[in-house]
């Protein structure tokens, strides 16, 4: 087993692993750790594809700024692991199993995928530079990188408005 | 490395990002889990965008697969963007029902 | 002159303009005005009419094409006018006829509003456009507009006094019998289309219906004339469709006089006369024609014996006539017919008016009953009448004695049956019309003190078309003598023979010897002679005032024609209505629209329960949806 075979096992086995600790922590606080500990892992796929821009922006903006502002959030609201309403056995049992079906339906439709056997980059390639990326973004794609900065000024715009208090 | 792993590894995070969505009703978990389901389709973009650069790159296509990274940073762009507005509606909620428990919102019909 | 054909268009065009004027303003123009543009339209056309008639008459003869009226496919129709022979002198009858009515009309109309004045003006042209229309078309089509026009104009006309439920009753069942009828035309015209591809009559390079006839199989051909008959019986009222044209007279008494007894009930017999090859070809189509005319002839002429109301009489004498006409068509004497048409639009519009004047005179009394002795008052009227009376009974040298003569020799030599029974019916009508004379011109008046007081010649605008008529009903006979009493001497034969010629070449000639026609032409003049001064000496002293009874009583009631009619078409045709209605219409289908709101408005009510606002289960929903749409998409889509 290669390095690059076993990274790959650990990372994927960490990234479920906290996933699923994710859903399942009573506590708000250590479901957001545990999403950090899952970003963590996709990053760590994302360089090992040799994709080191889009792996540290993963980190920053996800593991670092929104993940914070969910903590901060979390801990403004004053949240606990008795504060969330018991839901119904059945109906838990339900979402299990019907998120559970569809996995089982799209795995099963691989089956008969055509990019079946196709292989995937790893550790080498040079598109997800940063130089690369940042020709691209600059020439072919900068409307749409443009239009994003309107997007985040109403994104400001919004918040702004909904969490202006009293009305 | 196939890239039917890394398919698998990506609907096994969206599955279990939705089962997450199904199962809890604090409004803050449920964005969460949102978010996890966005990341297992970035993971999955990155990796298509790693295959067809092998694929395309056979064809003297030399930046072949670059647009599958950038779509995956452009879909950062939106969520964080995403994530503010809807962090502001869920403090929002909180300040005027005291809870985050999205069955709440059913008070929205009447 | 060769350029007059060009001006063939403005003939029906006029009338449509003064239809235009007087339906459009109608509420702006006064009386004098809309009279004014009434008759002179018509007028202008009788004048162009005349000089298109000179011209066929040089020889002249023509098709003038407009404009593309249908194209589909391989078929062509086009919007074209035919001036030859039959269409020049069916445009001299009908717009001559049409002036001296529309005349007449000014001054027995004049109580109307001004209002209803001019939309009785408007249908007049309208009604003269649609016939000119139909009589100048090129083929069967543009035929049909017309056909369907003056139906249309006739049913606007019936009922014009629409306030009197009856007489919207009588316009309606007008309508619905020419439809019948028309169907079968419309029929012959889809059949002409698939077998021939066209529906022109002749054309330039000999692929009209006229010129391919040899190319239909003889059950073409009986099927296609069989069927343009249903049509004509239902236009020209023969057996079984008669019973609308007798209704037919609550319309004011000028349209009984244009419409249903000089030009529109004809257009029937037109139709046949321009298609006599295909019936020539058709014997058996033939015999069913004549039998059903001579069969309506002698029918219409028992009814017509103990009717008391003058219109009624004259609107079956009517129906007898058009009878004697399909007889000539049916055994191959066109001539006759189309000679029998002309001079019975003469004396048949003259009786009309005559009657109109009457009714004026009497303050719309119109049973006869109630007459008697007018002929002093009405001197005119009276003497006009009478000339009428001897025309249609065929007494010489009127002109109603040639053109049936001609009719009858026709039919004794092709069937010695048909003219024995044809002046039967002839004596009938001799007898009939002058028991309507005589109950109503002579004798002792039989009215109230008013009526007798207030009774008037009437103006000159309507004694003006009776004297022309008269002279005309007189007179128009010597355009056809017979060979025996004159030889070389039939104008109108001659003038039509072109028309006629491809039949003549297939017929069986049948020459009557002159001792036979001298025969044939006494017994029925003298039997005429016998039946008119029986009738004048029975009815003027003593008229049958009382109800018929017995058999008398069966005739006065039309031979319970309409009850029959009633009882086996529309009472089922009700009861089915009516059952339909309760049963499918309001038991099934309404059962089933209303049952489908009743369930949805039950299924609204139960899905209404899913929108809980729980945002979870809409988020399980969505889920479970989204693993359904997998599913299929990939396991279950072949």
């Amino acid at each position: 087993m290669s390095a690059t075979v076993f990274l790959f096992y650990f990372l994927s086995v960490l990234a479920l692993g906290s996933a699923i600790m994710v859903v399942v922590s009573r506590n708000p606080v250590h479901s957001v750790l545990w999403l950090i500990a899952t970003f963590f892992a996709i990053s760590g796929h994302y360089i090992l594809m040799n994709a080191q821009f889009i792996g540290i922006v993963n980190l920053i903006v996800y593991a670092g700024a929104i993940m914070v502002l969910f903590l901060f959030v979390i801990m403004l609201m004053n949240m606990n692991a008795d504060s969330e309403p018991k839901k119904n056995k059945w109906l838990k049992l339900a979402g299990v199993v019907s998120g559970g079906c569809l996995l089982l339906v799209m795995v099963a439709a691989l089956k008969s995928a055509e990019v079946k056997g196709q292989l995937v980059q790893m550790k080498d390639g040079d598109i997800g530079l940063i130089a690369n990326l940042g020709k691209a973004l600059f020439t072919d794609f900068v409307v749409p990188f443009e239009i994003a900065s309107v997007l985040f000024l109403s994104a400001m715009v919004g918040t702004v408005v909904i969490g202006k208090k009293g009305d | 490395m196939k890239i039917e792993y890394y398919i698998v590894l990506s609907l096994a995070l969206f599955c279990i990002g939705i089962a997450g969505v199904l199962t809890r009703r604090n409004a803050i978990i449920i964005f969460m889990c949102i978010e996890l389901m966005l990341n297992a389709v970035n993971l999955l973009l990155v990796a298509f965008s790693k295959m067809h650069h092998v694929a395309e790159g056979a064809k003297n296509v030399a930046m072949a697969g670059i647009d599958g990274q950038l779509f995956v940073f452009f879909i950062m762009v939106v969520a964080a963007a995403e994530v503010s507005v809807g962090l502001a509606i869920i403090v929002m909620m909180y300040r005027n029902t005291h809870s985050v428990d999205v069955n709440f919102l059913n008070r929205l019909k009447h | 002159m060769k350029n007059i054909l060009q001006l063939v268009w403005m003939v029906p065009v006029l009338p449509l303009i003064g239809f235009l004027i007087n339906g459009l303003f109608r509420k702006q123009l006064s009386k004098p005005l809309v009279s004014l543009v009434g008759c002179l339209s018509v007028l202008s056309s009788f004048v162009i009419s005349v000089l298109i008639f000179l011209d066929v008459k040089n020889g002249h003869t023509g098709v003038v094409n407009y404009f593309d009226f249908i194209s589909v496919g391989k078929l062509h129709i086009p919007f074209a006018f035919q001036a030859d022979q039959l269409s020049a002198l069916w445009l001299l009858v009908v717009t001559g006829v049409g002036f001296l009515i529309h005349l007449y009309s000014t001054a027995y109309m004049k109580d109307e509003e001004p209002q209803h004045y001019a939309r009785y003006f408007a249908y007049l042209n309208l009604f003269v456009f649609s016939m000119l229309l139909l009589i100048l078309g090129a083929n069967f089509v543009i035929m049909f507009i017309g056909w369907e026009g003056v139906g249309l104009c006739s049913y606007l006309l019936i009922g014009f006094w629409f306030k009197n439920n009856e007489y919207g009753n009588a316009a309606k069942k007008a309508f619905i019998m020419n439809r019948i009828g028309d169907l079968g035309f419309l029929l012959a015209i889809f059949w002409m289309v698939l077998k021939l591809g066209t529906v022109t009559y002749h054309t330039g390079d000999n692929t009209g219906v006229f010129d391919l006839v040899s190319k239909l199989s003889t059950f073409d051909i009986t099927g296609i004339t069989l069927l343009l008959f249903v049509g004509a019986t239902g236009k020209s009222a023969q057996i079984p469709l008669y019973t609308w044209l007798p209704d037919a007279m609550a319309g004011p008494t000028p349209v009984s006089a244009l419409i249903h007894a000089a030009t529109m009930v004809t257009a029937g017999i037109y139709m046949i006369a321009r298609s006599n090859i295909l019936y020539t070809l058709a014997p058996v189509t033939q015999t069913v024609v004549a039998v059903i005319g001579l069969a309506t002839a002698l029918l219409a002429a028992t009814i017509a014996l103990k009717q008391n109301d003058i219109k009624k009489v004259l609107a079956y004498s009517t129906v007898s006539q058009l009878g004697y006409m399909f007889l000539g068509l049916g055994v191959g004497a066109y001539t006759g017919a189309v000679f029998h048409v002309m001079t019975h639009a003469f004396f048949k519009a003259l009786l009309f008016l005559g009657a109109g004047s009457v009714i004026h005179a009497m303050h719309h009394e119109q049973d006869i009953r109630n007459m008697g002795g007018l002929k002093k008052k009405l001197p005119i009227t009276h003497l006009t009448f009478l000339i009428g009376c001897i025309a249609i009974a065929g007494i010489p040298p009127f002109s109603g004695f040639f053109s049936k003569d001609e009719i009858l020799a026709a039919a004794y030599a092709n069937n010695p049956i048909y003219w024995y029974l044809g002046v039967a019916g002839a004596l009938m009508t001799a007898f009939y019309m002058f028991r309507l004379y005589a109950t109503t011109f002579l004798g002792q008046f039989r009215g109230t003190e008013e009526q007798k007081h207030h009774l008037h010649e009437s103006p000159l605008s309507m004694t003006f078309p009776l004297i022309v008529l008269a002279i005309l009903a007189a007179l128009a006979g010597f355009v056809g003598v017979p060979e025996v009493l004159m030889p070389n001497s039939h104008a109108l034969g001659e003038f039509l023979a072109p028309i006629f010629a491809d039949s003549a070449k297939h017929a069986h000639a049948h020459h009557l010897d002159h001792s036979t026609e001298y025969v044939l032409m006494a017994v029925s003049v003298i039997g005429a002679a016998i039946a008119i001064i029986y009738a004048i000496f029975r009815f003027t002293r003593k008229p049958d005032l009382q109800e018929a009874t017995g058999f008398g009583k069966v005739l006065a009631d039309k031979w319970y024609v309409d009850e029959f009619y009633n009882g086996i078409i529309v009472r089922p045709l009700n009861w089915l209505g009516k059952f339909l209605n309760t049963y499918i219409e309001k038991g099934l289908i309404d059962w089933v629209v209303n049952g489908v709101g009743r369930s949805v408005n039950y299924l609204s009510r139960q899905v209404r329960l899913v929108q809980s606002g729980q945002v979870g289960s809409y988020v399980l929903l969505m889920v479970l949806s989204i693993l359904v749409f997998f599913v299929i998409q990939f396991f279950l889509k072949k």
